[in-house]
């Protein structure tokens, strides 16, 4: 039991980041990026480069491995998604996943298809930590959980005292009316984006440190925006809960069911979710209409 | 030159339902016909095995233009449909029912079922909702089929003995370079028909205005589900086609990839027109062969190791290209050289028709 409460913790982080970032770019360009896996990965390839062109050196390697991530995403948000302001929804989420397909073809490019780890070359080590109870979880499991914590704690922080933070929520709730009181929006969705990318990179970089890292991680992405609409799409403070409870979901049916069931849970809660309350648990309510 | 002037005039009731309705239409369907028929005494298997995918993806790529391109509904879930179509077949293979005369109606019975429980969401959900949820049902029905495929005692997929029809067997590449050709012309031939009709124009109603549709009538809950129903009908069909035609089922053939090649083919093609649809079909399918023959042709050696990300990058960067700064596709770029050559040395269509 007290494996399993370990294991939904760890698993929750990890969708809690990943939901985090469809949040944060569904508030900014009103968009599901289904990317967000692939953004992941690419984080994991960051860290696998920089830890390469840095042997030994994680104080180097990391920081430089979550800038470029960020970077990414601020270019995506110029190159791609700019120019798709005014075009229909789907046109745009289709974009995205064209963004997935192009980063994935790049990576397999660049580094080959070969299953890699990090960790090698960064010279740090994932050792078992046995916690109360009798569960065990890994370092870098402990990594995830705590940077979970942080990034939601300072995401917080940033988002209610900070001007650029309040500044951001205005144009998440309402782009025009923010931009007529003089506030940058382009700036600020590129910043979205910018940590919507930082966040699926630094899921990424510590998953792949912890299991390995292979082209194909971004199925963890579809996955995740299971989180994000059981939350609800444009509310960052529902992601924890919906993470949890999409995770506590996915191990207890790897727990009673089997792995092929635990696979499916995330999009069986988006269904149950999308037929009961389609604007989430904590999303504003959107007019429904009925045919 | 009649053209130049503004207009076909059309002078009965026969002229204007004709679907191929000039000199020069009908002489081109002819030859093309002709073509495909005579196809099989000059081309090799590679090229014959080529046409009949183009010609299958066409199946699918005109049933999810009817859903998408017609009716507006977003659907990433088409593969699943085609998963439920094959896995429905190869389940009552696995009973001993081999005949299609049994297969095929019991697919689209289910794939007729299927569409209306998809569709039903489709009702109360718009836009970027309903696309999730037809992408978390896409889920819901591959995991079906691999607990199916499960506990067929773990083995990786199912065997589909070639159909029988009689004496008839379908065997070998020219026969099903027949058989996907007429199926595909003849959905293409259905397709056409329903967009003039009234479900066809009641869906395209829906499409541009759902309140309006209403308002002038149309019973807006009744066409959506059609559309999904008609849609994921055609969809199943082409699965147990699939199924048949490749003679082995498993479901790591339908992935959310093939769900994401459907919907290029259709944007690719032009959303919304039938040709399109065909000409995406095509493109998409003959796309990693065209870059097969480019790698292989500028550096043989490097080939096996630059194919897989080029063809998957191509297709991504064409489909992204389409996206942003062609989103007629094809047919698009069609028509605009047509009327190029039709009205040069102007560059625009007369405002009135001269009459």
């Amino acid at each position: 039991m007290a494996q399993a409460l370990a294991t939904t913790l760890v698993v929750a982080s990890l969708y809690a980041l990943l939901g985090a970032g469809y949040v944060l770019v569904y508030r900014a360009s009103r968009v599901l990026n289904l990317a967000q896996g692939d953004l992941l990965t690419l984080g994991g390839y960051f860290l696998f480069a920089t830890a390469a062109t840095f042997p030994g050196a994680p104080v180097l390697a990391l920081p430089l491995a979550a800038a470029l991530s960020a970077l990414t995403g601020v270019l995506v948000y110029v190159a791609l998604m700019r120019p798709m302001a005014g075009h229909p929804v789907f046109a745009a989420v289709l974009v995205t996943v064209t963004l997935g397909i192009l980063l994935r073809a790049a990576i397999v490019l660049v580094f080959t298809d070969r299953t890699r780890h990090p960790l090698q070359n960064l010279g740090l080590s994932n050792p078992p930590r046995p916690l109360a109870g009798g569960a065990v979880v890994s370092t870098f499991d402990l990594v995830m959980v705590g940077a979970a914590v942080a990034f939601f704690a300072a995401l917080f922080v940033f988002l209610k005292v900070s001007p650029l933070g309040i500044r951001m929520r205005a144009a998440g709730e309402r782009a025009l009316l923010a931009s007529q009181r003089g506030i940058n929006f382009h700036g600020v969705f590129a910043l979205s984006w910018a940590l919507s990318a930082f966040a699926g990179g630094l899921a990424g970089m510590i998953y792949s440190s912890n299991v390995r890292l292979e082209p194909s991680l971004g199925i963890l992405g579809l996955r995740a925006f299971a989180v994000a609409l059981v939350g609800g799409l444009d509310s960052l403070g529902g992601v924890v809960p919906a993470a949890l409870l999409v995770a506590a979901v996915e191990v207890a049916s790897v727990r009673w069911g089997n792995p092929l069931l635990s696979d499916v849970s995330p999009f069986l809660c988006l269904l149950v979710m999308l037929l009961v309350r389609p604007w989430g648990l904590f999303g504003t309510k959107e007019e429904l209409e009925r045919v | 030159m009649a053209a130049l002037g503004g207009g076909y005039f059309k002078t009965s009731y026969e002229a204007d339902l004709a679907l191929v309705d000039t000199r020069l239409r009908r002489v081109a369907l002819g030859a093309l016909v002709v073509a495909l028929l005579v196809l099989p005494r000059f081309a090799s298997g590679f090229v014959l095995d080529l046409v009949s995918q183009a010609a299958f993806a066409a199946i699918g790529a005109l049933a999810l233009n009817v859903l998408t391109g017609l009716a507006g509904q977003i659907s990433l879930g088409h593969a699943g449909f085609l998963a439920a179509g094959a896995f429905t077949t190869a389940a009552l293979v696995e009973r001993g029912l081999v005949s299609p005369l049994v297969t095929l109606p019991a697919t689209a019975l289910v794939g007729g079922v299927l569409g209306l429980v998809v569709g039903m969401p489709s009702l109360r959900l718009k836009g970027l909702y309903l696309a999730l949820g037809t992408l978390a049902m896409h889920h819901v029905v591959l995991y079906a089929a691999g607990e199916m495929q499960a506990r067929a005692g773990g083995n990786t997929g199912f065997t589909i003995p070639p159909p029988r029809l009689g004496g008839l067997v379908f065997r070998g590449t020219v026969a099903w370079y027949y058989a996907l050709v007429v199926l595909a012309a003849l959905v293409l031939f259905l397709v056409v028909n329903l967009q003039r009709s009234r479900a066809g124009r009641a869906w395209m109603a829906i499409r541009d205005r759902d309140v309006a549709a209403a308002s002038v009538g149309i019973d807006v809950a009744r066409y959506k589900l059609s559309a999904f129903v008609w849609s994921s009908v055609v969809t199943a069909l082409a699965g147990a086609l699939f199924a048949y035609h490749r003679g082995f089922v498993s479901v790591e053939a339908f992935g959310f990839f093939v769900a994401v090649e459907y919907i290029a083919m259709i944007i690719i093609g032009g959303l919304g027109s039938a040709l399109g649809a065909v000409l995406g079909a095509a493109f998409v399918t003959l796309l990693p062969y065209v870059i097969d023959a480019l790698v292989a042709g500028v550096s043989p050696d490097a080939a096996q190791y630059y194919v897989f990300p080029a063809k998957f990058g191509a297709f991504g960067l064409l489909m992204a290209l389409f996206l942003l700064f062609e989103p007629l596709g094809l047919v698009g770029i069609w028509r605009r050289v047509r009327n190029w050559f039709a009205l040069w040395p102007f560059r625009h269509r007369p405002l009135r028709a001269s009459s």
